[in-house]
């Protein structure tokens, strides 16, 4: 049996390996194996930096913005706060519960890390760095981010604790409440473009800022905003961190984990908000296109310019209630996505913006 | 025909392993204290009263209900937003009829009150 590597001649470093390893005479599916392993690695070590990097970002921001300094002591500005937290974490006792359910507690952070993990494969971070172009990218992607959602009810049903229970419940809750309204926002850039696939979406919008979604259409303004109110909820942020609503909840879902553990729903909690920022990159922001700077460079600062948008709501917004939390989504965000649709449907019809 | 999905599940294979790694690691490099005090859950310090299986409110439930029910119908508008360009003035009238069943569900939903979180 012969596998096709998908993008090997999409990315070159991918074609130099793939070149290399061929030249050795290892067999086929062998080499397929070796390359798409390296290539999950890559997008580990890139993702983990990143992660490394928001966390240190956020306290910065939070600092400067409640006139502190934050994170000082390690390197410049305390530059490898985050990796010395990590290898504080990973020192730390793995408490367990003693009346914890053992297998539904053992699998939410894996669950959690995982499904964090999964959404990269179709984000294209740059012209043709992608992993695979697959033709139902952005409902894949929506498919696989609710994961998350599961991982976090597991977490709150596994510790056998009250407001763990709690936490979870009401995060399932609310991320399946403001799903409804992401999706619906989503569509609307769908409907325009015709196609699903990640580079089909991009593609869509080059030429110029005139030509990204947000500006272009007239209704784009609308979806954007929908879309990242969802995702700020989605990604489970302040003001909708509801489930870990620390003066109610203790910590919410992830009271009773410790360690490592703890370190791998905090890490998929910032690798989470770099997907909804990544993804309204690329559904209203033109994606990786841009002049003059590499495309990768593009698609990393506008990712970054959102990212700095869900810290600014975070430290300048107080939490909702939980019944305005959710009376918001339905009573507001739904009615106003499907009448978004209707307009998007009517313009598109209408043939004033093909 | 599925070539393109393998990556997924090297993904998934290796975020496993790495999640596995890492729960080992800080199990072997931990430190390991047995006070007895520790295990319990934290529930602010009061020791836990009752149990955590006492059912929950069915508010939990309607949400999870309602929310299979629109995006279910969201979903559904994905593959008329694929082919809306060949449907023509056929597929938004189709559309309009979608989204006005749905439109009826909703209202009755809000009139019911099961929106209504208190």
């Amino acid at each position: 049996m012969i596998w096709p590597i998908a993008s090997a001649e999409l990315l070159p470093l991918f074609s130099y390996l793939y070149e290399l390893l061929e030249s050795t005479g290892l067999p086929q599916p062998w080499l397929a194996v070796v390359v798409y392993t390296f290539l999950a690695a890559l997008v580990f070590g890139v993702l983990s930096l990143l992660a490394l990097f928001l966390v240190w970002w956020e306290r910065k921001i939070a600092a400067h913005i409640q006139q502190r300094f934050g994170p000082m002591r390690h390197g410049w500005h305390g530059w490898y706060q985050t990796i010395m937290d990590a290898v504080k974490l990973l020192q730390k006792e793995d408490i367990r519960v003693a009346t914890r359910d053992k297998t539904v507690f053992f699998w939410a952070p894996v669950v959690c890390f995982v499904a964090a993990f999964l959404a990269y494969v179709t984000i294209p971070f740059g012209e043709g760095l992608i992993v695979a172009d697959l033709n139902i990218g952005i409902l894949y992607i929506m498919a696989v981010t609710t994961f998350t959602v599961i991982s976090l009810l597991m977490a709150g049903w596994g510790s056998n604790n009250k407001y763990a229970l709690l936490g979870g419940m009401r995060s399932a809750a609310q991320v399946v409440s403001y799903e409804v309204p992401m999706v619906a926002s989503i569509l609307v850039v769908v409907l325009f473009v015709g196609s699903l696939s990640m580079v089909d979406i991009v593609q869509a919008q080059a030429g110029g800022i005139w030509n990204w979604y947000i500006f272009r259409l007239p209704y784009g303004p609308i979806a954007f905003c929908t879309y990242i109110i969802a995702a700020t909820a989605e990604a489970n942020r302040t003001p909708f961190d509801i489930p870990e609503a620390e003066q109610e909840l203790v910590a919410g879902f992830n009271v009773e984990y410790s360690g490592m553990k703890f370190a791998m729903f905090f890490l998929a909690e910032f690798v989470n908000a770099f997907t909804v920022s990544a993804i309204a990159v690329i559904l209203f922001f033109g994606g990786w296109h841009g002049a003059l700077l590499p495309s990768w460079m593009w698609f990393l600062g506008k990712t970054f310019g959102i990212v700095l948008l869900l810290m600014l709501f975070r430290w300048t917004y107080p939490r909702l209630r939980v019944d305005q939390l959710m009376e918001f989504s339905w009573k507001f965000l739904v009615p106003v996505t499907f009448a978004n649709i209707i307009i998007a449907a009517w313009f598109k019809y209408a043939g004033w913006y093909w | 025909m599925f070539e393109t999905f393998y990556p997924i599940l090297f993904l998934v294979l290796f975020a496993t392993f790495l999640a596995f790694m890492l729960v080992a690691f800080s199990i072997i490099l931990g430190r390991r204290t047995s006070l007895g005090k520790k295990f319990q859950a934290y529930e602010c310090g009061i020791t836990p009263e009752g149990s955590t299986k006492d059912p929950v409110p069915i508010k939990f439930f309607q949400v999870a209900i309602l929310f299979l029910l629109f995006d279910i119908e969201v979903i559904f508008l994905y593959p008329w937003a694929i082919v809306s360009r060949q449907l023509g003035w056929f597929g938004f009238i189709e559309m309009l009829v979608f989204i006005v069943i749905l439109l009826v569900g909703y209202f009755y939903v809000l009139g019911r009150g099961a929106l209504k979180w208190d």
